[in-house]
């Protein structure tokens, strides 16, 4: 009895919630004809896409510089990665892991500076955060239309120059991951293996990288930057490296994204993307300045199960087509209430 | 009311944090008027009654309380101490509670601020009102005039020294014109002998104006001076509740730890010798808010446990923080023949030195993370202690299994009182956790450690324990102490030499053995000539 309660307090009444309803749109799924078996594999495959973009969440809470609403920087160093392998005409598993070589440079770069500027602004990084991303996204629409690109398949046909807004990346990468390995049972199920493999290789680096003596310094920047600084750490520095390390993670994010959704969305697409992965971890019961692995994987599945459920249910059972109306509904609620819900400060 | 019916009473109070009792029905009494001295052990249940009396959410968060706290013989269950303050109970943490950027009055008058109407409150409202400044300033100063204490109505909180923030939150407290019952959870503990005796003088005065006061402490004999019933708290059960007269400081020890208690001098009759010139302290000034040093020249030889004491706010605290790097500081500092230097804690850890810090929540402890964080984390930086090398030694990760051990060991070595070596820093009594921030330092095997404080918020028994341990140290290892402290005994107790500091600089530096006197006039500021020359003598 106390075992069970005391695992209820731990895991939070919220995410029980939510997992009950959650099950429940799965039971109901069958009473208004939509397959369970597809549904199912939806689920899977919009966790792993997303995931690590939850994932890049951590390192930023941990250091003590809170949610990073500027995880569109990091997606924009993926996005030159993409756009310049796809350029260089790399295609497969090279273009894939091409196209993060390349984008990780950019990612510590941009980092680099971003966490600079938030260690300017030390209590306030959300709000300049969600500025910085803001900017980074403004900057860049301009960028896409004046660098140099020049491969056929992105830039605008009748203008000869300027990349489109939305970029196929059939022919290049388009679902390397998720085919490879990738188990089908029956008509409507495929686990993409090879996608939630790199999720959990992407998992399992940051656990151990949370685990060495720069990960563990990191913790306690976040935890009491003064305790940090009488042991000898340079808190500016342990901030700036989780900056640096949630970016890549960013970058590695939207490339896993592409190569499962089949398009490099550019433009004004990476802005409401950082607030799935704040709403996918604060829902996995993370806090502000606490988050664990369990925290992103519970987050990911909750959010993404109930994103792809409840429209798809919800217009069955209507007969109608709202599905992107009660999408955008059903994630912004879910943001909003992650975020009035959790960004209480323990201290 | 009469004088004899009780204004407050706690009926069979207890208290479990998940499985662990820390409060056995526990029941007393408080009459209008009444100082009650409430004394236990570390860890013994005191806070924990406190915040139940005053409605602090974390007990309610952690599942509530048994029993019943009466005010004026009816029941009342707060759910949060905006409730108690309207009943009129007010508190003074154990940990300050006061804004750092505020003035001494904005910070009494704190949510009473007292408000003039402008001709924009007709349209807007109460909420267009503005500050009744000259006010709000009388107020602050009939509450610190209630105090009878000399305060400064408009110093900011951060530039403060210690002993007025504490003066500032009692004087909030008593400015609600409603307070009744007043609950004062240690607040001698950073305070000097001097400054705690006005302190004393001040509560008398509260009770004959008919409040009625709980005071918490360590110092037994301020408890005995001031209080006129006391309760012993043991391990969560009240085991004496007895008038105070004719109680001696010695009855009381013995009934918080149930058995009897010395205090002497740990080094006594003990052959000491010293070694070469170990650290050198020339012209250092240190830039701390409340503590400023100005121009300090010491010198500490190998081997030797040299006590810092002076009044509050004169800058004793500034030496060790500066030299530390924790604060802005200029001049030079040589160890073991080697320039240290300023403002680089990384560099000064590096070279052997390690310091537990007077704030133990603001930098001593890391509260959201495990006793095994807290105890090894600067080993781990500094040293690469307690690394686990992997993949031939091309990646260390966390010895979680070598945290434990050291964990466990300083547990049993300072008595630590805990569940597990996984609990939480946060959910430690305030003693206990003073014992982690010491296990900190001791897990560096420092060659010079600075200790700011030590046994501040520590029980008589623990006391004897953490000051034998100092010395343990200092003879089994030869680490060389620097002890700062505001308790003058405590640093007779076990000193070779004491310095007094007054106005950021050394007034004189005294053997233990010179007389009271002589110490007192040094803290003074006078006759600093002449002490130095019984220094020398
Ligand atoms: N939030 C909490 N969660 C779990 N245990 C707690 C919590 N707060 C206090 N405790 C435990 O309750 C016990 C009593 O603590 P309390 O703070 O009341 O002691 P105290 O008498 O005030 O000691 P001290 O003199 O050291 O301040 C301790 O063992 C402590 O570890
Ligand atoms: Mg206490």
């Amino acid at each position: 009895m106390r075992n069970l309660k005391q695992f209820i307090t731990d895991f939070g009444w919220p995410r029980i919630i939510i997992f009950i309803f959650l099950v429940a749109l799965f039971l109901a799924a069958p009473l208004v004809n939509v397959r369970l078996d597809s549904s199912l594999s939806d689920v899977i495959n919009r966790f792993g896409q997303n995931a690590v973009f939850v994932l890049a969440m951590v390192p930023m809470i941990q250091s003590g510089c809170g949610l990073n609403f500027g995880l569109s920087i990091g997606i924009i160093a993926g996005l030159l990665g993409a756009t310049i392998s796809v350029q260089l005409g790399l295609t497969g598993f090279l273009g894939f892991f091409g196209a993060l070589v390349i984008a990780t440079p950019f990612a510590v770069l941009f980092g680099w500076l971003y966490g600079k500027l938030l260690n300017k602004v030390k209590g306030e990084e959300m709000t300049i955060a969600m500025y910085v991303g803001f900017a980074g996204v403004m900057f860049m629409c301009i960028m896409w239309l004046v660098l140099p690109y020049t491969a056929p398949t992105m830039i605008w046909g009748y203008a000869g120059k300027g990349l489109r807004t939305t970029i196929t990346v059939e022919g290049f990468y388009r679902r390397v991951l998720n085919d490879f390995l990738a188990v089908r049972i029956g008509e409507n199920f495929v686990f993409p293996t090879g996608e939630i493999l790199f999720v959990a290789a992407a998992a399992f680096l940051l656990w151990v990288f949370m685990r060495t003596k720069t990960g563990t310094a990191i913790t306690a920047v976040g935890s009491n930057p003064d305790y940090a600084r009488a042991s000898g750490i340079s808190v500016d520095r342990m901030r700036t490296i989780s900056v640096i390390i949630s970016t890549i993670l960013g970058a590695a994010g939207i490339l896993v994204y592409q190569q499962s959704f089949g398009f490099i969305q550019l433009y004004t697409a990476p802005l409401s993307m950082p607030f799935a992965a704040v709403a996918a971890i604060l829902i996995g019961g993370a806090s502000v300045n606490k988050a664990s692995m369990v925290n992103v994987i519970v987050g990911a599945f909750l959010f993404q199960g109930l994103l792809t459920m409840t429209p798809s249910v919800i217009n069955s059972a209507l007969q109608t087509d709202m599905s992107e109306v009660v999408r955008i509904i059903v994630s912004n609620g879910i943001i909003i209430y992650a975020l009035t819900r959790k960004t209480k400060v323990a201290k | 009311m009469g004088q004899d019916s009780p204004l407050l009473s706690i009926e069979h109070v207890s208290k479990e944090f998940y499985g662990n009792v820390v409060l056995h029905d526990v029941s007393f009494d408080l009459k209008a008027g009444e100082i009650l001295g409430l004394v236990g052990e570390n860890g013994a249940g005191k806070t924990t009654l406190m915040r139940i009396l005053f409605g602090m959410p974390v007990i309610a968060e952690t599942g509530g309380y048994k029993g019943r706290v009466l005010i004026d013989g009816a029941e009342v269950r707060f759910s949060s101490p905006f409730d108690a303050l309207d009943a009129g109970i007010g508190m003074v943490h154990q940990e300050f509670s006061l804004i750092p950027g505020f003035s001494t009055t904005e910070n009494i008058v704190l949510n009473r601020e007292s408000m003039r109407p402008t001709f924009l409150n007709e349209v807007f409202g109460d909420r267009m009102s503005v500050l009744d400044r000259p006010d709000m300033r009388r107020r602050a100063e009939g509450a610190i005039a209630k105090l009878g204490v000399k305060l400064d109505p408009d110093m900011l909180v951060s530039e403060m020294p210690v002993g007025h923030k504490q003066f500032t939150e009692i004087a909030r407290e008593i400015n609600r014109e409603k307070t009744r019952v007043l609950v004062l959870d240690e607040p001698t503990a950073v305070l000097t002998e001097s400054e705690a005796e006005v302190l004393l003088v001040a509560l008398r005065n509260l009770a004959k104006q008919g409040i009625a006061i709980i005071f918490i402490s360590h110092r037994l004999h301020e408890v005995v001076a001031v209080a006129d019933r006391i309760v012993v708290l043991r391990d969560g059960v009240a085991v004496k509740d007895t008038p105070a007269s004719g109680v001696s400081v010695r009855d009381i020890a013995s009934w918080m730890v149930g058995r009897s208690v010395q205090t002497d001098r740990v080094t006594e009759g003990e052959e000491r010798s010293f070694g070469e010139e170990f650290l050198i302290v020339e012209h250092l000034w240190v830039d701390m808010p409340g503590e400023t040093v100005r121009d300090v020249n010491l010198s500490v030889r190998k081997g030797e446990i040299f006590g810092i004491g002076g009044l509050a706010g004169q800058g004793k605290l500034g030496i060790p923080n500066g030299i530390m790097g924790l604060f802005p500081a200029g001049g030079s500092v040589s160890f073991h023949g080697k320039e240290a230097p300023l403002n680089d804690p990384r560099r000064v850890l590096e070279m052997g030195m390690a310091f537990v810090s007077e704030d133990r929540r603001g930098v001593g402890l890391l509260l959201d993370e495990s006793l095994e964080w807290n105890i090894a984390f600067t080993a781990m930086q500094i040293q690469g202690g307690y690394l686990k090398p992997l993949l031939g030694g091309l990646l260390k990760l966390r010895d979680e299994a070598g945290m434990r051990k050291l964990t466990e060991e300083y547990v049993a070595t300072l008595d630590i009182k805990c569940t597990s070596p996984a609990q939480k820093a946060k959910e430690l009594s305030g003693g206990n956790q003073q014992k982690v921030c010491l296990a900190k330092a001791f897990a560096l095997k420092p060659d010079l450690l600075f200790v700011s404080e030590p046994t501040r918020g520590i029980d008589v028994g623990a006391k004897k324990l953490v000051l034998d341990t100092l010395h343990k140290y200092n003879r089994d290892y030869g680490t060389t102490i620097v002890m700062v402290s505001s308790e003058l005994e405590e640093l007779r107790s076990i000193c070779d030499r004491i310095a007094i500091v007054d106005e950021g600089r050394i007034a004189g530096i005294l053997p233990p053995s010179a007389e009271l006197a002589e110490f007192g006039l040094l803290m003074s500021g006078e006759k600093a000539e002449e002490a130095k020359e019984a220094g020398r003598a």
